[in-house]
Formats: C-alpha cells, sequence, structure tokens
C-alpha cells in the first residue's frame, strides 16, 4: 500500500473515530487514537522528505476515485506527491503530530477534549488534501475543509460570545477570498478546458499575452486568472484587506493557534501561488500586485504588533508580516525562497506560540504582557524556548561564518533576492528591513515583558482569582476557565500581599507532553534553515520542476553586496537595542512616546480601524438591506400589490358586485339602460 | 423488467394506501403509510438498479390511449429517475416525522402525503402533456389541505397565498398546451421535446410556461407565498414542499421550456439571469435578518433555487447538470433543516430562533447533525451541495461573467446566514430553562436524519452515481440547445505566448 494513502487518510479515520465514537471510548482512548495517528503520518511523511532532498525520488500521482465527471470538466481525486507536496507532508505532519501531544498537557481538564482532538485530525486531513491536491477543485475541497475546521475551532470554546463571532467572522472573510478562488477556477477552466494542475501549467505559458472578457472589461488572460486566485490566497493568508479575521482567531486555544494560524492553514495561499507559479509566471502584472500585497502586509502587521499587549496578537500579527514577506518573495519570481520561509516559519512560528501558550498556561490563563514579568526563572525551559524562537523570527546568523538560526537564512535568503531582483523588489527589499527592524522590536519586547523585570503578576485578575480561589471549583459558566485545563495550583496559597508583584502565586512550569514538542520544534528552529538552505535556495533538482525555478535569479541573490546581506542582521541589533532601552532600559520611554505620537499610535493600536471600517461598510448595510428588502420590498410591496392587493380587489369587487344585485328594480333599469346605450354607441361608431 | 409496469405499480401503491388511511384509525393509518412508501422507495431501488445507463432513451414505458388525443403514457428518462428517486426516499422519512407531531385526523393527513406521493411520482413519469398537466397541478391540492388543516395558527392565509400564486400560471400554461397539442398533432411529451416549433410562437408559449414554472420554482419576485407557506406547514409538509414540490419547476424548465422552445429561452436567457441575480443576493439579505427558523430555511431556499436556474439557462452541460445536482442536493439539505427546525420545534413549540440556544450542550447529537446540514447548506466541498453549485456556477461563468460574479456572491452571504443561525441555536449560554431542558435525539429522530445525512456525504464525495443516469439525457438536450445557445462573454484572444527561453524550469514539471 502507498504510503501517502496512510499519511493523509489515518488523520481522517482517527478524526471519525474520536469525533464520532469519542463518547463511547473515552477521552484517552480518543487521544491515544488521533495523536497515534498523526505521529504515524509524521513517521512516514519524513522518509518521503529526505528521498526528495536525496534527489531520488520521484513525482507521482495516486488515484484514489473519481469525483465528477460533467462534460469537459472532469476532477477526481488523486494525491500529488512531488517535491513541493513534500516540504508541505512534512511541515504539516510533523506540526500537527507535536501539536496534538502538546494538546494532552494544554487541553487535560476539558470536559471535550476528544472533540477537540477529533477537530485537530480533521484539520489534518483537510490540510493534506489541500497539499497533494492534483486539480484545482481537490485543492479548493482542501482550502474549505481547513476552513471548516479553522472555524470550528476557533469556536470551540462555544460557549463563549467573543469565540463564536471570531469563528464566523473566519469563515465568512474567508468565504470572500473563495469567490475569488472560486471565479478563478472557472475562468482557469474555461480558458484550459480542464482543472487539471500539471495541464494548465504547461499550458499556461502558450496563453500569455491573450486576453479576454471579464465583467465587461478587457484584461489580459493570465492576469485576471492569476489576480482571481490569488484574491483566495489572500483571504486564506490574511493578507492586507483580507488580514482581519486573524487576530480575531486567536479566541481559540493556543495549540490550535499555534498549528492553523501560525504553522499551516495560513500559508496555504503562499503555497497556492508557489504551486500554481509557472501561471503567474505568465502573468507579470499578477505578480507585481503579490509583492505590492506582501510587502504592504509585511509592514502594516509588523507596526500593529510593536502596539499590542495580548501576547497572543502579538504573535498573530507577526505571523501576518512573515506571511507577507513569503507572498514578495513569490512576488519576485523566488517561490524557492518563499517555500523556505514557509518550512522554517513553521518551526520557530509554532515554537512560539506554544511557548506562548506555556506562559498563559503558568500564568492561570492571563494573555497579557503587562501582567507578566520576571518569568525567565519561574519556568525556565518555556523561556529557553521562546528564547529560541525569538533568535529565530528576528534572523540572527552571520553571514561570513555560514551560521544562524532558522529564520536568518530564509529571511535574508527573501531580502537578498528581492533586491537581486530589482524593479518592484527594491522597494520590497526596503519595506522587508524595516519590517524586519520592527520584527526584532516586536519579538524582544515580548521578550522582555515576559521574561525580564519585576513580577506584575498581581495587577492580574486571573492570578488574583487563581490565588483566592484555587483552581478546585472550575467555573461552569466561564468558558475561560476550561482554559486553565492542566494547571496545578496547589502551591496557590491564598496570600496576596508579598509585596514583591507576585501576588503570592508561583507559576509551574507545563508537563512533560508539552515541554518536549518546544524541545523538538527548538531544534527545528536552530538548526532547519542550516541544514535545508541549499536544497531549498540552490537546487533545481531538488525541486525538479515542481516550481518555476528561476536559476538566474538564485544566482543573483548570491552575488548582492555585503551591506544588504548584513542589512538585516544591523535592524535586527537596532531592534533589540530599541526593545532593551524602552522596557528594561527606561521603562518610562513607551509611555512618553506614545503620549507623544498620540494620533498616530492610536491609529495603530487600533489596528488601522479595519475592523471598524468594515463593520460600517459590509456589517450593518447588509443588515440594514436585509430588513429593507423584506419590510419594503416582500410585504411592503410584493405582498401588497401581489397576493394580498389581488384578494382586495376581489373583495372590493365582489362588494361591489353584490350591492348592483340589490334586487331593487330602479338600479335593474338603470343598469339596462346604460347597457342599451353602451350597446348602441358600439353598433353605430 | 420484462414489461412489467413498475412505474404503474408505484402509482398504484400510494394511492391505494391513501383510499385505506381514509377509512383508519390513527395507529393503523400510520403503519399503513409507512410501510406503503417503503414499498415504494424499494420499488425506486429496483428501478433505479434496472435502468440502463446509456441505454434508451425513455426506458419503462408504458402507452395506453384512453381516447384521442390522451394517452395514460408513463416513461422515464435519467433526469426523472433521479428525482423520483428523491420523491420515494422523502417520503418514508416524511412520515416519521408526522408521527408524534399530527395527533388529529390522522387517517385523512396520511391519505394526503400518499396522495402527494403518486402525484408527485405522476409528474416526472408523465409522458402524455395533459397526463403531466393533471398531476401537476392536482399536486397543489393535498399541499394546500396539509398546510391548510394541519398547519399552524395563520394556516389559512398562508394556504391561499399558496393556492393563487401557483394557479395564476396554470391557465396560461394550459391554453399553452392545447395550442402547442395542435400545432404538434400529438400530446407525446417526447415527441414535443424535439417538435420544432415556429420562433415568434416559442415566445409566447415560453412566457406562458414561465409563468407557471417561476411561480413554483420560484423565482423572485413571485417567491413570497414560500416562507408563508414553510412557516405554516407542518414540519413533514415544509420537508416535502422545499424537497420536492420546489423541483418541480426546475423539472418543468428542463423538460417543456428548455428542449421545446430553444431560440425562446435563448431569447429570455437575460430575464432569467436577471431575476435569479436578483434572487441571490435580495434573499440572502433577507435571510439574515431573520428571526423566525423556517422563514430563514424558506428565504435561503430561495436563494439556491435562483442557482438552478442560471445553471439550466447558461447552456451547456456543466450548468444543466450543475442545476439538477442542486435540485437533488437542496432537496436532501433543506430537507433536513426543516427537519432539525422540526425536531427542536416538537419539544419547545416555537419557531422563535431567540428562544433556543447552547444546544449543543445538552444536544450534542443534533448539533452534530445540525452543523452537517448547515456546511451542506452554504456548500462546503465533500457535501451534495457543493457539487451542483460548483457546476451551475461554472456553466453560468462560461455564459456569462457578471451574473457568475454576482450569483457566486451567495457563498459568501449563505455561509453568513447559515452561520448566524446555527450560532444562535446551537452555540452561546444556555439562556432559556426550557430550552436547556429538551432532550437529545430519539431513535426516530436518528432514522430520519441519519439517511439524509448518508446520501448528503454520498452525493459530495462519489456524485457519479447520480450523474451517470442523467448524462445521456442532458447531452441530448444540450445538444438540442446548441444552436440557440448565446455566445459566451469570455471572447478569448489568443496572444504569443511566452517566448520559449523563458520558461525557466517549467519542462520535465511532470
Amino acid at each position: 500500500m502507498n504510503s501517502i494513502l496512510i499519511i493523509v487518510f489515518a488523520p481522517l479515520l482517527a478524526a471519525i473515530v474520536a469525533g464520532l465514537g469519542g463518547k463511547w471510548i473515552g477521552h484517552t482512548a480518543a487521544k491515544i487514537v488521533t495523536t497515534a495517528g498523526l505521529f504515524l503520518a509524521c513517521a512516514l511523511s519524513w522518509p518521503i522528505f529526505l528521498s526528495f532532498i536525496a534527489g531520488n525520488a520521484e513525482a507521482s500521482v495516486t488515484p484514489v476515485m473519481t469525483w465528477v465527471q460533467s462534460g469537459a470538466m472532469t476532477f477526481d481525486w488523486a494525491l500529488r506527491v512531488d517535491t513541493l507536496t513534500a516540504v508541505m507532508l512534512v511541515v504539516i505532519t510533523t506540526v500537527s503530530a507535536l501539536v496534538h501531544l502538546y494538546s494532552w498537557g494544554y487541553m487535560d481538564e476539558d470536559p471535550d477534549q476528544s472533540r477537540f482532538f477529533a477537530y485537530l485530525s480533521l484539520f489534518t486531513f483537510a490540510m493534506l488534501m489541500l497539499v497533494t491536491a492534483n486539480n484545482l477543485v481537490q485543492m479548493f475541497f482542501g482550502w474549505e475543509g481547513v476552513g471548516l475546521a479553522s472555524y470550528l475551532l476557533i469556536g470551540f470554546w462555544y460557549k463563549k460570545p467573543s469565540a463564536n463571532a471570531a469563528a464566523i467572522k473566519a469563515f465568512v472573510v474567508n468565504r470572500v477570498g473563495d469567490l475569488g478562488f472560486m471565479l478563478g477556477i472557472f475562468g482557469t477552466f474555461l480558458v484550459f478546458q480542464t482543472t487539471s494542475i500539471p495541464e494548465i501549467l504547461d499550458a499556461a505559458p502558450a496563453m500569455a499575452g491573450s486576453s479576454i472578457t471579464f465583467m465587461g472589461a478587457r484584461w489580459d488572460t493570465m492576469t485576471i486568472l492569476c489576480l482571481l486566485l490569488f484574491v483566495g490566497a489572500m483571504g486564506k493568508s490574511a493578507q492586507l484587506g483580507l488580514h482581519t479575521w486573524l487576530p480575531d482567531a486567536m479566541e481559540g486555544p493556543t495549540p490550535v493557534s499555534a498549528l492553523i494560524h501560525a504553522a499551516t492553514m495560513v500559508t496555504a495561499g503562499v503555497f497556492m501561488v508557489c504551486r500554481l507559479s509557472p501561471m503567474f509566471e505568465a502573468a507579470p502584472v499578477a505578480l507585481a500586485v503579490v509583492t505590492t500585497v506582501g510587502a504592504a502586509t509585511c509592514l502594516f502587521a509588523a507596526t500593529i504588533g510593536t502596539t499590542q499587549w495580548d501576547i497572543k496578537r502579538v504573535i498573530a500579527y507577526s505571523t501576518c508580516s512573515q506571511l507577507g514577506y513569503m507572498f514578495f518573495a513569490a512576488g519576485v519570481g523566488a517561490y524557492g525562497a518563499a517555500m523556505f520561509h514557509l518550512f522554517t516559519h513553521a518551526f520557530f512560528k509554532a515554537l512560539l506560540f506554544l511557548g506562548a501558550g506555556s506562559v498563559i498556561h503558568a500564568m492561570h490563563h492571563e494573555q497579557d504582557m503587562r501582567y507578566y514579568g520576571g518569568l525567565r526563572k519561574e519556568i525556565p525551559f518555556t523561556f529557553w524556548a521562546m528564547m529560541f524562537g525569538t533568535l529565530a523570527i528576528t534572523g540572527v546568523g552571520i553571514y561570513h561564518l555560514g551560521a544562524g538560526f532558522a529564520g536568518f537564512w530564509s529571511k535574508d535568503a527573501i531580502l537578498e533576492v528581492s533586491y537581486a531582483a530589482g524593479g518592484n523588489g527594491t522597494g520590497a527589499f526596503w519595506v522587508g528591513v524595516f519590517a524586519a527592524l520592527l520584527t526584532s522590536f516586536y519579538s524582544w519586547r515580548l521578550m522582555f515583558l515576559t521574561f525580564w523585570g519585576k513580577p506584575r503578576w498581581i495587577e492580574s485578575e486571573h492570578i488574583q482569582h487563581a490565588v483566592h480561589h484555587g483552581h478546585d471549583e472550575p467555573d461552569e459558566h466561564n468558558p475561560a476557565a476550561q482554559e486553565d485545563a492542566g494547571h496545578d495550583v496547589t502551591h496557590a496559597v491564598p496570600n496576596p500581599d508579598h509585596g514583591d508583584g507576585t501576588g503570592g502565586y508561583h507559576p509551574h512550569e507545563s508537563p512533560w507532553t508539552m515541554l518536549v514538542p518546544l524541545g523538538v520544534l527548538s531544534l527545528g528552529a536552530i538548526f532547519a534553515g542550516q541544514f535545508f538552505a541549499e536544497s531549498f535556495l540552490d537546487s533545481a533538482e531538488f525541486w525538479d520542476g515542481s516550481i518555476a525555478y528561476n536559476a538566474e535569479l538564485m544566482h543573483a541573490m548570491h552575488e548582492v553586496p555585503y551591506w544588504v546581506k548584513y542589512s538585516a542582521l544591523v535592524v535586527m541589533l537596532l531592534g533589540l537595542f530599541g526593545a532593551w532601552l524602552a522596557y528594561i532600559r527606561r521603562p518610562d520611554l513607551p509611555r512618553q512616546t506614545t503620549e507623544q505620537l498620540g494620533p498616530i499610535y492610536n491609529f495603530v493600536f487600533n489596528k488601522w480601524y479595519f475592523d471598524e471600517l468594515y463593520n460600517l461598510i459590509f456589517v450593518k448595510p447588509a443588515f440594514w438591506l436585509g430588513r429593507v428588502f423584506w419590510k419594503k420590498g416582500d410585504e411592503g410591496t410584493i405582498d401588497r400589490f401581489g397576493p394580498n392587493g389581488v384578494a382586495w380587489v376581489v373583495d372590493r369587487g365582489s362588494g361591489f358586485a353584490k350591492n348592483v344585485q340589490s334586487g331593487y328594480l330602479t338600479s335593474y333599469a338603470l343598469i339596462m339602460l346604460l347597457g342599451l346605450v353602451a350597446a348602441i354607441t358600439w353598433v353605430l361608431f | 423488467m420484462g414489461g412489467f409496469p413498475i412505474l404503474s405499480v408505484m402509482l398504484a401503491v400510494p394511492l391505494v394506501g391513501a383510499i385505506a388511511c381514509l377509512f383508519l384509525d390513527a395507529k393503523p393509518a400510520r403503519m399503513v403509510a409507512l410501510v406503503a412508501t417503503l414499498i415504494n422507495l424499494a420499488l425506486g431501488v429496483v428501478l433505479w438498479a434496472n435502468y440502463d445507463i446509456g441505454g434508451a432513451q425513455w426506458q419503462f414505458t408504458e402507452y395506453n390511449e384512453l381516447f384521442d388525443g390522451f394517452a395514460y403514457a408513463l416513461g422515464i428518462d435519467g433526469i426523472a429517475l433521479m428525482l423520483i428517486m428523491l420523491s420515494v426516499f422523502l417520503m418514508p422519512i416524511c412520515i416519521g416525522a408526522s408521527w408524534e407531531a399530527i395527533t388529529k385526523r390522522v387517517g385523512e393527513y396520511m391519505a394526503a402525503f400518499l396522495l402527494m406521493e403518486v402525484l408527485m411520482i405522476g409528474v416526472f413519469a408523465a409522458q402524455d402533456i395533459f397526463l403531466f398537466y393533471i398531476f401537476f397541478e392536482a399536486g397543489l391540492i393535498p399541499m394546500y389541505l396539509i398546510i391548510g388543516v394541519w398547519g399552524g395558527q395563520n394556516r389559512i392565509y398562508a394556504a391561499y397565498k399558496f393556492f393563487l400564486y401557483t394557479l395564476l400560471g396554470s391557465v396560461l400554461m394550459l391554453i399553452a398546451m392545447l395550442w402547442m397539442v395542435n400545432a404538434a398533432g400529438t400530446t407525446y411529451i417526447p415527441y414535443l421535446m424535439e417538435y420544432d416549433f415556429p420562433v415568434e410562437a416559442q415566445t409566447w408559449l415560453w412566457l406562458a410556461f414561465f409563468a407557471s414554472f417561476a411561480v413554483k420554482m420560484p423565482m423572485w419576485p413571485v417567491h413570497t407565498w414560500l416562507p408563508d407557506a414553510h412557516v405554516q406547514a407542518p414540519t413533514a409538509g415544509s420537508v416535502i414542499l422545499a424537497g420536492v414540490l420546489l423541483k418541480l419547476g426546475g423539472y418543468g424548465f428542463i423538460r417543456f421550456s428548455l428542449p421545446m422552445f430553444p431560440d425562446a429561452s435563448a431569447d429570455f436567457g437575460w430575464l432569467v439571469w436577471g431575476l435569479s441575480m436578483v434572487a441571490v443576493v435580495v434573499t440572502s439579505l433577507i435571510a439574515l435578518v431573520q428571526a423566525d427558523m423556517k422563514k430563514l430555511i424558506a428565504y435561503s431556499s430561495v436563494a439556491h433555487m435562483a442557482i438552478v436556474t442560471v445553471g439550466l439557462f447558461a447552456f451547456n452541460v456543466q450548468g444543466l447538470e450543475g442545476a439538477m445536482m442542486v435540485m437533488l442536493g437542496h432537496g436532501l439539505v433543506s430537507g433536513a433543516l426543516f427537519l432539525c427546525v422540526g425536531i427542536i420545534y416538537d419539544r419547545l413549540h416555537t419557531r422563535e430562533i431567540s428562544r433556543y440556544g447552547g444546544l449543543s450542550i445538552n444536544m450534542p447529537a443534533y448539533a452534530v447533525l445540525f452543523m452537517l446540514f448547515t456546511m451542506a447548506a452554504v456548500g462546503l466541498p465533500g457535501t451534495s451541495n457543493f457539487v451542483g453549485e460548483f457546476l451551475a456556477l461554472a456553466g453560468i461563468y462560461q455564459a456569462n461573467s457578471w451574473v457568475a460574479f454576482v450569483c457566486t456572491t451567495g457563498i459568501i452571504l449563505g455561509a453568513a446566514y447559515m452561520l448566524y443561525l446555527y450560532r444562535r441555536i446551537c452555540f452561546g449560554e444556555q439562556k432559556n430553562a426550557d430550552a436547556a431542558a429538551m432532550p437529545d435525539l430519539t431513535v426516530r429522530e436518528y432514522l430520519l436524519l441519519g439517511p439524509i445525512a448518508a446520501a448528503v456525504l454520498w452525493m459530495g464525495v462519489y456524485p457519479e452515481s447520480f450523474l451517470a443516469p442523467m448524462r445521456a439525457d442532458i447531452e441530448v438536450l444540450d445538444a438540442r440547445l446548441a444552436a440557440a445557445a448565446p455566445e459566451g462573454d469570455a471572447n478569448l484572444a489568443m496572444g504569443e505566448g511566452l517566448p520559449a527561453e523563458e520558461e525557466h524550469a517549467e519542462g520535465g514539471a511532470h
């Protein structure tokens, strides 16, 4: 049996068993089934990936079943494995397996654990279907499937109104992107008469320069197709304009944020652009748009990241920003660099999220960094894991030593290749460098606020609650309390006044199920770049045609001036210095600065007012229009003049007829006379 | 099948059952109705199993000329087969849904339902145009009674509205039929489908049929009878109304308007497109603000049916097959959604959405199934509705990208109103003590929803079972329409392509 079948369908089976059978087999069995399924998939994925690295594997397609045959439009269930898929396979299965394991600890006391694990496995299945798709429609299946899983997991604590709202928002905003994706598929079918990805990619170059009408305007064929598909990618990957759902998605349990909203699902858009790279290569205008949107998102999200207080939101905006890097790398034609950053980012961002989860876990569900501080000594393992993650995301490494953390290899490659590409790549380079400065600042800000300084725990309501009430009486009506699963607060003596800011609270390091994933991902954050840089960046053989590989550009990347190569390191140090200055050396500085910046700070802090704007121009008008169409349209016009009007006319008419048949001879005579006059008139004229 | 008149038997079984029910008490009447519908389901399976895919266009034919110009002619093609299957599949579920909810005049109620089944199968199987007309219009009567006798508080208004609207087009359609039979010299539908009516006559004939089918569909703006009818009808009445009766309009288009008047259909394509675009956007927005569960789903039905009409009038294979799949998928899913509403209505006796909330806690199994049907309603891939909507929209895209764009916005609006509904019913806190005390699904309710859930997934994952029988018939229809089909708006003009040397590493990609 082909191992890819097991990789893809083991998580599905596990999800069904745990989801539908969880009630009967119990939590532990459900957790074992799903986690085992994922570790199995992971164990089978690495050999596939390594054989592609070694260069002794070939692209293959495993047919599964017929899906739809409708005239020329046919698409089947099939699993495609090539280099691009293999990269995604290891990312998805590794992070997913580790997140499953992590959730044993994190969700330990949740009453709905089997449902949670079933959703995680279901998500993994859908994501695997997405990356193994051999046609656009199966990709869309996976695309919507991960959307469903994301919706279910964001809203996992379904009693919480904010979680429900965030879940619906994620689904609906993604559907806006899917509108573009669907129209893109339709258009692609119209032009190429197929939905098979390899056939489309083969035919794409010949379509360059052709033109087509779409919605009344004349377009370059490949440009409009790629732009429509890219709208889908923007939705799923939370790019500027369609990003509003991602920060809200942090309402979900933290393991979900790590798996779905950092490492895998949100990178699906990048994957799609890379998968269809030969199409985008035939559409230079679309590529320019990809670069611009990517660079804009990269900068925009980083600015917001510097102002947020919620630890998960900082990382969420960071994710959004890093996705921007991937997109502008793809936009300048360096798909390998984009995929490389996707690969390393999956490890260090999952690490940061799971680390944040461990901090939140230790701090009794407090997510506000203003109430952290001094945790370095209390939870040292988590601290070091977060440290490696931070070193990776800020891109610490030295070019001449040829050594650095994962992000150094991938982010620097993106900056260098943008510089080398010229054109609007140069602009993207400068934006990217500035965003790297902000990245360094907000990442170190997070570290300093959390792990350095004096404890500020006493001000936190969550901590006070933990200290005063212990954890023996979980609040049934507060879903937030359920996230406290696994807390061991037996040491929490109700003695708040210690005078040291701790409020008598003792944070605890997480159980081993949570620490092992942190350890493994730390290895990824440290070494993933070093080990795989050559294959991802410099080897056309490795990619083997699964993406459009521009050898000249990748060669030029290595020839950029030294100042370009060191620019990222310099801004990283500046960011570190700035964060140190603001949060350790002179803690009053941030307040002064925000006061001076006033309106600008508020604009950034309020996330550029996107939510307010969308609420004003989309959500409210939709409800208003609905009411108008209903009350004024259906009831006020159609019913009033339609059926009710007819009924009224009949009613009045019959009343009139009744009156006419009064029995009075005079009225009959009058009518007879009128009839006679009419008849004579008719005959005479 | 060797001459066994299976279609007549499928008409006779529920008819006999209906007559029997009239004379029986509640308990035996329920039993008789259930047995009769199950026998018909079994016969339907036999019918499907014996349908020869790729064989003759019309199968299981029966022909008895009763008098000149009127024959008892039955026969089905793949399209009719699928719709008959939908009817016989939903019927036992309707009887099961009424098992406890209906307590007065049970015998008459069951008789009305069984008569309904006779008429629905008759509509799809009739090969004589007047026989079709009789079945088509007679279907009004049992539905009128079901709403008017066993309906909610405002049932009389709803029943009249339903009757008035649907009667509107009937007269015109009958006149058109008389004219056609006179011109073509036959009442046999298969001949009429190949008869070339003069182009100028087609216009009037098409409009006459359109008046009837648009109401049945229902298309905006003649849809306002549907929300009222649904709200007032008992659960099973809503299921059969949404599940099968709404498909009569689509069936009418695909059986009469398109093949008999291809030129007029092409000429009036803009009208259908326009009304459908309005329907998708307007009724979806109206669904968003509903406070009554049944009304919300009723309005969503109008939006979904608009996808059917654009698919039919896309004039290509994808559009036609997509329209058929939406009809089948919507028949299952909206039926299931009305059952879901009925299940909680039976417990709390209100359709007010705000009276529920947090049902995931006390009714977890219900919440899972309701979620599945919600996702199917929003067209999630892997469920029945996706296949249909995707194909129908892909079809209309080839005809006109504007129409495709406007209709595809339905996937956003659909997600908004369905998830908003689900959230208010199943998620959140348990605000109402009585809603929180409701027990989870009973065995009977599992038996109602389970088969539909299986069918929804089957149709989504392996729709080939349903597409295969219809393929040849759709091809015939597509060929018939080919001459009249309008040009698409794409006008693809080839360029020179990328120079060979710029094709970096695209070679060897596969």
